[in-house]
């Protein structure tokens, strides 16, 4: 097991360097572990959390189909192989050490995996944990008739063998370095349950799982709330709260109420909207911090459109947006700008991208230079080609709304004429995104799967649907070099080798502007005081990620 | 009789068939769909997605989803979820009992409440009682109850504590003293709009009454006013009322749409909602054939109500 102690040291110091640093917040615990004050205080599992959450979670069973809410349920009743933490760093958690090209875990052409598992790790039924587990969920997840969440990786995975109970390899088709990070969000299901069910889906497990967690399953009451109970055979450190509760309130401005009136002990997702975050941060003992996700916004190009086929314009546009402006007059400050589709908590973002800066002069003079003279309308035109543009969002979102008046505006001051063209969520987000039918689109999402880099199915021109590609480019983004290194970074292992290569996409997609890159999206997360281990962690989906770490200070 | 509640039977299987087509018409035009949920989840693929349409049958033709779904509602098996798997009767009767609490409270207030307004604003005719009554009654009517809702927490909760704010117990409690307490606020909320509508009604049907030659009749024997009120009057205007409890009777299990989510009730409004939002077919028709069965039924009950209590009317 030194492998898993050597991890955990890192993480603790890991931890440490985040409480200096201040970004926590949360003093006093380290990540996965016990609390570093009260190491020998909390023998046994105290107290209870009630997490309130905006959505209901119903999918219990972690390989389904299923939504972000009920990913904090999956994080506590279950584990993965390995667990991502907040900087974005890849654990070991049912394997003992995370596999690489180094350890020998990974073979050299990337293609035969061989993953070392822990030995003293149980079901909640008290039956041991061991590699045929594993092979089963990877098995269950390519079952054609299982109603299976993401397949991708998976499918890749061929030979799974067992070696003994603490170790199995299986060979890749091709070799896919992000699989390691998706595998940080599979969930290990146990065999001698789920092999007696006929139909995967409708397993009484379904309803009432049993994993390898920090938590066990307690009982729901569906429509109101859920309740898992404390691991006390929980192989890691912890758990230190003998009850966690999810407690479902489905309007949002009684989710906030709740946590002010202290019946909710932490807000997740969708956590506390934005205007009530002023006043969020100035109620007595509550702590509120902003968590970056993963998703950002961006003002999103159409770049067969011969609008926007030149670079000047996309540079021009870029210039006239007033960011500043834009997240504390619409958005309360929440938001933090950006220049990149990476989030920041990421080991790959790149923090030194060029710096934009609203500037409407300078916005003009690239479109003179570049030939877009005013024609007799007011509007620039170049070649026969007038710049006006529709722009394009879900409808009935005021504030995305109230962002493109403000655009509108500001462009139309530079002899730019957006006309706004707004359209239900399902028709917006179906063909019309997919096909690339629109000229422009403000639209937040994230690029990343899970927490890994690669972002294949957004930028390379092989994911161009309307070219008959695969894959969401909906911008039509072509940069062979792009391409090259997309290609070069799926198959590298080696983290510092790939940071360069996500570095350098970066860059040349800073530089490229197929989108124009507006703030990346911020959480506002809401705990009350006492409660220790809250540590945010933007490399994955829930606020929940570590309920094992959390602990009432008495 | 029987042959009046054939005729019904054979009526109500029409009405459920409508229904039930208009529904799944209606659901599956709706734009998005049951998997619309994932479409920006950055991990699933165009062959996630196709697969999981697949194997929940959605690639179907329309005519042919619609059979399947309604041959197996005719051999009992109203079909499972898609979000959590369970059998739609399950999702139901978690949610029942938890409405019927809610909406029998609220009901039986209204009633009580709305009854007593109605009918002293009748005999009380343009006093100042009666005015406050039905301005009262507009503003209950016009003002949406989620506002009345987040008021009444602001006020209640948050600015007295006298009550929670929502849900339908505490965690870990559950006691009946603290279902009481939980239930006030929202029943009395819930209770507003319906002490308006039963209120107008009721003073409505008392005029009604009261104009009534027998009433005429019954003081010029002399008999008191309370007498009069009591034995004929308030008897008479009750008549009307059956019909209008029939026409509410489904609405005591299938829910309060906003009221349920302004106080995070977990009810079938709010099941219902939900279901919809995420485009669960399943529960969602479910749903609708469980209501257009209750509405059916609270019709029926109402009128063979009505031929018991008056005399002057025979089912045939």
């Amino acid at each position: 097991m030194t492998e898993a102690q050597t991890a955990s040291i890192y993480s603790r110091r890991s931890a440490l360097q985040l409480m200096i640093a201040g970004a926590a917040g949360l003093a006093g615990s380290n990540l996965l572990g016990k609390p570093v004050l009260a190491r020998t205080a909390l023998a046994k599992p105290t107290g209870r959390v009630i997490v309130g959450l905006g959505q209901e979670p119903t999918v219990f069973n972690p390989l389904m189909a299923h939504i972000e809410v009920d990913d904090g349920v999956h994080f506590s009743v279950f584990d993965a192989l390995f667990r991502i933490d907040p900087q974005g760093v890849i654990q070991p958690n049912l394997a003992v050490e995370v596999p690489n090209q180094k350890n020998g875990g990974i073979s050299e052409d990337g293609l035969k995996w061989r993953i070392r598992l822990r030995d003293d790790a149980h079901w909640h039924d008290g039956k041991p944990f061991s590699a045929e587990d594993v092979k089963f969920t990877l098995e269950l997840i390519m079952n054609p008739n299982f109603r299976s969440w993401r397949t991708a990786g998976h499918a890749l995975v061929r030979d799974i063998t067992v070696i003994s109970p603490t170790e199995i390899s299986w060979r890749m088709e091709e070799a896919f370095a992000p699989y390691l990070s998706f595998l940080t969000e599979t969930f290990i299901v146990p065999k001698h349950i789920l092999e007696k069910e006929a139909n995967p889906n409708n397993a009484a497990f379904n309803q009432a799982p049993v994993g390898t967690g920090p938590f066990k399953w307690g009982q729901r009451v569906a429509g109101d709330h859920l309740e898992l109970v404390a691991n006390a055979d929980y192989f890691g450190e912890g758990p230190h709260i003998e009850r966690l509760v999810f407690k479902y309130i489905p309007d949002l401005t009684v989710l906030y109420t709740q946590f002010k009136s202290g019946d909710v002990d932490l807000v997740g997702q969708p956590y506390i909207t934005a205007d009530y975050y002023g006043e969020a941060k100035s109620l007595p003992n509550r702590v509120v911090t902003l968590v970056p996700k993963t998703s950002f916004e961006s003002f999103y190009l159409n770049l067969e459109r011969p609008q926007f086929t030149e670079l000047a314009v996309r540079e021009a546009l870029y210039a006239a947006i007033d960011k500043d402006s834009i997240i504390q007059g619409l958005y309360y400050g929440v938001p933090t700008p950006t220049e990149t589709f990476m989030p920041r908590q990421s080991l790959y973002f790149n923090a030194n991208l060029p710096k934009h800066e609203f500037n409407l002069i300078r916005a003009g003079q690239i479109l003179d230079k570049a030939g877009w003279a005013p024609g007799a309308d007011g509007i620039r035109a170049k070649n026969g080609v007038r710049l006006s543009f529709a722009n394009s969002t879900t409808s009935g979102d005021p504030l995305r709304e109230q962002l493109q008046q403000f655009l509108q505006q500001t462009f139309a001051q530079l002899g730019i004429e957006m006309k706004i063209s707004n359209l239900p969520a399902a028709v917006m987000w179906g063909e019309f995104w997919g096909e690339s039918q629109f000229d422009s689109v403000v639209v937040g999402s994230s690029y990343l799967i899970g927490a890994d880099p690669d972002v294949t199915n957004r930028l390379h021109s092989r994911s161009i649907r309307a070219k008959g590609g695969r894959g969401s480019n909906n911008a039509q983004y072509s940069n062979p070099e792009v391409d090259a290194l997309l290609d070069k970074g799926a198959r590298t292992f080696d983290s510092e080798s790939r940071r360069a290569i996500y570095q350098r996409i970066q860059e040349l997609v800073r530089r490229d502007l197929p989108f124009l890159p507006l703030y990346q999206v911020n959480v506002v997360q809401g705990t009350k005081k006492g409660i220790s281990g809250v540590v945010p962690n933007g490399n994955t989906r829930t606020e929940s990620w570590n309920a094992l770490a959390w602990y009432w200070a008495s | 009789m029987p042959r009046f509640l054939l005729n019904r039977f054979s009526q109500s299987i029409v009405l459920l068939v409508i229904v039930s087509i208009i529904g799944f018409t209606v659901l599956n035009l709706m734009p998005g769909g049951p998997l619309a949920q994932f479409g920006l989840d950055p991990g699933m693929t165009q062959k996630d997605i196709a697969r999981l349409s697949e194997q929940l049958g959605l690639n179907r033709p329309l005519w042919n989803q619609y059979l399947d779904w309604a041959w197996r509602l005719i051999q009992g098996d109203w079909g499972h979820s898609y979000r959590d798997g369970s059998s739609v009767l399950t999702v139901i009767g978690r949610h029942l009992l938890a409405t019927l609490l809610l909406m029998g409270t609220s009901t039986a207030l209204a009633i009580a409440i709305g009854s007593w307004i109605g009918i002293r604003g009748a005999t009380h005719r343009y006093s100042l009682f009666d005015y406050c009554a039905t301005v009262g009654a507009m503003v209950a009517l016009s003002v949406p109850t989620f506002w009345f809702g987040l008021i009444g927490i602001y006020i209640f909760t948050l600015k007295l504590g006298w009550v929670p704010a929502g849900n339908m117990y505490a965690i870990g409690d559950g006691s009946v003293l603290d279902y009481l307490h939980h239930l006030i606020l929202p029943s009395l909320v819930l209770s507003l709009v319906h002490v308006a509508i039963w209120s107008r009604y009721m003073r409505t049907a008392t005029l009604d009454a009261l104009t009534q030659d027998f009433v005429k009749t019954a003081r010029a024997k002399g008999v008191s006013e309370r007498r009069i009120l009591l034995k004929h009057v308030v008897g008479n205007a009750l008549l009307p009322m059956i019909t209008l409890a029939g026409v509410q009777l489904p609405s005591l299990l299938t829910g309060a749409l906003v009221t349920e989510t302004v106080f995070t009730w977990p009810g079938m409004g709010r099941l219902f909602l939900d279901s919809l939002g995420y485009s669960d077919y399943p529960v969602v028709m479910g749903l609708l054939i469980f209501s257009a069965i209750l509405v059916v039924l609270g019709n029926l009950i109402a009128d063979i109500v009505v031929a018991v209590v008056d005399p002057r009317i025979r089912l045939s």
